[in-house]
């Protein structure tokens, strides 16, 4: 904790679970998206986030974290109209996500290139969050840390390869966590590993390069 | 290092020092975050700047929250106290009033704001604070130091008992908030570091036990008008502290008591919107005025 963590952060309100921690939940879904143009999103809100979300401005929140906006611009406001201006299609959906944390939303984004996604989080109170799920596998990432996702094949050694690649060739980079999901044997996995320091920019592409990997995603302490 | 765990801790590095809480912990976090003081002081500066904005939009004419609930009360307090000359508390508390109004009905109206500690509680400090700076009772420098002083008693205060509502209740935001205001206050006054504890701890003991019970769970009522209520906690705290008028507890101990109250409060009173205020007939009546069923 440091000083801004009490005189700050400087953010839209009115609340920082259902306002500055939604938008942070929308920025995670906006690295995934990473540079693609975004088509449709669908965003289902579950437990408070369904109940309050129209006086916390929770959707606009999320929208807005999905178009790359941070907890502290004041488009969030305006961020529906926006995602309109810019021809993305947005619909949200209230359902209840069992055994989801009470704010919870499920993202799945389309971009036109014809890519899709799904990430599923909760905002945990004081703008925290914890990712639980992307693609339908299970994470465990806070936003906290630098955090790198590995969606990969499941293959021996490939794990190995990207410590190593990490390792060898970024020799300060030390690893806080790690968390390995898998759809099933064989078949897509993600590795989620938490960093001390902000790796280099090279190294998402380095890991991409590793057999059987096929996406490498670099979230930003947020 | 400072470690933030007592208010004691930064009393006596000050005295040792000689110093100004605020210096002291303008030069320890300066180190922590491995950047220079300058450059510290500047992004304080930065949230200062913001919370003057936001002072000015939430006093808006038209100013209304998301869900309607609220709206107009910064500027509507400014009214009076122009039409009353202050009203009964008279010119410097009735601005530094509608200040926190302001601030706090920006943040319902999907405004920028500071948090400080938290959003809920965000008018507080900048009431405090801007008020003394307008009346040109305080330089902007020392205004600025101010927020480290504030921000320091903050951390201890997070660090011991709370700052969140959902985990200690209001007195863990609202409290927290007058509590880190009140020595802000003090320092800025020019008294002593253990004064600064004196108020710290007064305005805790004035709020120790207050519920988070927020209608339909909306940052607005009765967050808004308890950000007026801290804000008066916290001039008349620091005022008793300066006048020599000693906690008899001291701010650690009214820490550990705060936390171990807000642990017994039921979970109806944190931020549920399931007791208090919320659960009242007229409560219920406007969260379905807002939500529906």
């Amino acid at each position: 904790m440091n000083i801004f963590d009490i005189i700050g952060p400087v953010m839209i309100g009115p609340s920082s679970s259902h306002t500055a921690g939604a938008v942070r939940l929308g920025r995670v879904a906006n690295k995934l998206i990473n540079d693609r143009k975004l088509a449709r999103v669908e965003i289902t809100l579950s437990g408070s986030f369904a109940q309050t979300y129209k006086g916390h401005g929770t959707d606009r929140a999320l929208l807005a974290g999905i178009m790359g906006y941070h907890s502290y611009s004041p488009e969030i406001r305006d961020a529906l109209e926006i995602a309109s201006a810019r021809g993305i299609d947005y619909v949200f959906l209230k359902e209840n996500i069992k055994g989801a944390h009470p704010n919870t939303a499920l993202i799945r984004y389309f971009t036109e290139d014809g890519a899709e996604g799904t990430m599923q989080g909760a905002s945990v109170g004081g703008g925290n969050i914890l990712v639980n799920r992307i693609d339908g596998m299970d994470v465990h990432f806070t936003g906290d840390n630098n955090t790198i996702i590995v969606m990969h094949h499941d293959k021996p050694g490939v794990i190995a390869a990207v410590t190593q690649v990490m390792h060898w060739q970024y020799a300060d980079l030390n690893i806080s966590s790690f968390f390995l999901s898998r759809e099933s044997k064989g078949g897509n996995s993600i590795m989620t590993i938490e960093v001390d320091s902000l790796p280099p920019e090279d190294l998402m592409q380095r890991i991409r390069e590793i057999g059987h990997v096929t996406n490498a995603i670099l979230v930003r302490r947020l | 290092m400072l470690k933030y765990e007592s208010v004691s801790e930064l009393v006596q590095a000050a005295e040792e020092r000689g110093a100004r809480i605020a210096d002291l912990v303008l030069d320890d976090q300066a180190e922590a975050m491995e950047v220079s003081p300058l450059e510290l002081y500047e992004k304080m500066e930065i949230d200062l700047h913001v919370m003057r904005e936001a002072a000015k939009a939430g006093a808006e004419e038209g100013q209304r929250s998301m869900s309607g609930l609220t709206g107009g009360e910064g500027f509507r307090m400014t009214e009076y106290v122009r039409e009353k000359n202050g009203g009964l508390c008279g010119p410097f508390l009735g601005k530094a009033m509608a200040k926190a109004l302001a601030v706090a009905g920006c943040n319902a109206s999907m405004g920028r704001i500071v948090a400080a500690p938290t959003a809920g509680s965000c008018g507080i400090l900048p009431g405090c604070i801007l008020t003394l700076l307008q009346e040109g009772v305080v330089a902007e420098k020392d205004a600025v130091m101010a927020m480290f002083t504030a921000g320091a008693f903050g951390m201890v205060i997070a660090n011991r008992a709370s700052i969140a509502g959902a985990q200690g209740g209001c007195q863990a935001e609202c409290g927290s908030a007058a509590a880190m205001a009140a020595a802000a206050l003090v320092e800025l006054m020019g008294g002593t570091p253990a004064q600064c504890a004196d108020a710290c701890a007064i305005a805790i003991s004035s709020q120790m036990g207050l519920v988070c019970d927020p209608v339909a769970g909306l940052v607005e009522i009765p967050c808004i008008k308890r950000n007026v209520s801290g804000l008066m906690i916290a001039f008349s705290s620091a005022d008793l502290a300066l006048a020599g008028i000693g906690a008899k507890i001291p701010a650690d101990e009214c820490l550990d008591a705060m936390r171990e109250v807000g642990d017994a409060l039921p979970a109806s009173l944190k931020e549920t919107a399931g007791g208090g205020l919320a659960a009242t007939p007229t409560g219920r009546k406007l969260q379905k005025q807002v939500f529906g069923s």
